[in-house]
């Protein structure tokens, strides 16, 4: 198969892929966003004749336009730009997981620090304070007073991107030490490993320690349930557990769509890589069955 | 074998040790047999994160910082 790859940085993660990819004898076609144009009938990147294109771009912005693009081209492309709408937006993620009606933490959106003020005060200390983009812990304040909370808000409308003055404030979830990801494929796990940490933040990015996790029903029903809420694919689903390591419930704070694997494929025995190739297949495989069908 | 400069657009397809020269310092280092166009090298000199901006000849150039928007 000819399988594309977006892409604009090659992290470990796209290492792991390409290598798998090539062994398995596909043939790759790597596009660099940063060199190729956009217009509203065709590109310059080399698309015509892929099976299937997988996004890996780090930049959420570029894998937002990108893929929207070659959807509109009719390139079969994994994940759709459908999905990374929901997932690259924590208000839009945390809408979507609400209206599943899937467990996850109480939030409000306010538009002015005045606004968010209120609602930082009505959740109490701790809360949390999010920028609707980013990733990898970057920006996050786990507020304790109302002073640190009137100069973090003051910061953010005074020194942010238009972004910065959406305030996310969202109750603080007293997970035991730890988090899980699960990296799942429309809804199917592949791998999951807790991140556990002394500090707050327990992305594996923050330097959150790594160990396989064994997934329960509860479990396995939610990340199904969150990956179909924000239209599937290939996806980092985040949960905390409440209550405790032994509790069995859990809330779904996060669905990450361009999804990083190497700490997985570490911490777990699953050879992720293969296992993210095996989906790609079959996605290529359903794309062509469609594409035939049309004919 | 030690080489600057490689088969192939975009990959190495061989197992021996690539070399490059260190945009910032000018000194020779040595990269991974299997890099990628793309992909980001550590310098072993300064620590600064290299870019991988072509393999025929093996050209490196000191990487974008990091975004906001950059994650998962």
């Amino acid at each position: 198969m000819r399988i594309g790859v977006l892409y604009s940085r090659i992290r470990r993660d796209e290492k792991l892929l390409l290598s798998e990819l090539r062994d398995r004898g596909h043939d790759v076609e790597k596009i660099d966003v940063r060199r190729e144009r956009f217009g509203l009938e065709s590109t310059t990147a080399n698309v015509g004749d892929l099976d299937l294109v997988v996004d890996r771009c780090l930049s959420t912005s570029r894998s937002l336009y990108a893929t929207q693009f070659l959807d509109s081209y009719g390139v079969p492309v994994v994940n759709g730009p459908e999905t990374g709408d929901v997932c690259a937006d924590k208000a839009k993620n945390s809408l979507a997981l609400a209206e599943a009606d899937i467990p996850t933490p109480a939030t409000e959106v306010t538009f002015t620090k005045e606004a968010a003020m209120e609602s930082i005060e009505e959740f109490g200390y701790p809360c949390v304070l999010k920028p609707v983009v980013g990733s990898w812990g970057r920006l996050m304040a786990k507020i304790d007073t109302r002073s640190a909370a009137e100069a973090i808000l003051e910061h953010k409308e005074t020194l942010g991107h238009y972004e910065h003055k959406v305030f996310y404030v969202q109750e603080f979830v007293d997970k035991p030490g730890r988090d899980v990801r699960v990296l799942a494929v429309d809804g199917e796990p592949i791998a999951a490993m807790t991140r556990s940490s002394d500090h707050w933040l327990t992305n594996a990015a923050k330097g959150g320690e790594t160990k396989s996790f064994d997934l329960d029903d509860r479990a396995l029903e939610l990340v199904d349930r969150a990956s179909e809420a924000v239209g599937g694919g290939m996806l980092g689903v985040d949960l905390m557990e409440v209550g405790g390591t032994d509790s069995g419930e859990y809330t779904v704070h996060e669905v990450n769509h361009t999804v990083e694997f190497k700490a997985l494929d570490e911490a777990s025995e699953v050879d992720v890589p293969a296992k993210v190739v095996d989906w790609l297949e079959s996605k290529a495989e359903q794309a062509s069955d469609a594409a035939e069908a049309q004919v | 074998m030690r080489v600057h400069g490689r088969v192939g657009d975009t990959m190495t397809t061989d197992t021996d040790p690539v070399l490059a020269e260190d945009p910032i310092t000018g000194e020779e280092i040595e990269l991974p047999a299997d890099v990628e166009v793309g992909e980001i090298i550590d310098s072993p000199v300064t620590g600064t994160e290299l870019e991988v901006i072509s393999l025929d000849p093996v050209v490196l150039e000191e990487a974008p910082e990091l975004e906001e928007d950059w994650g998962e």
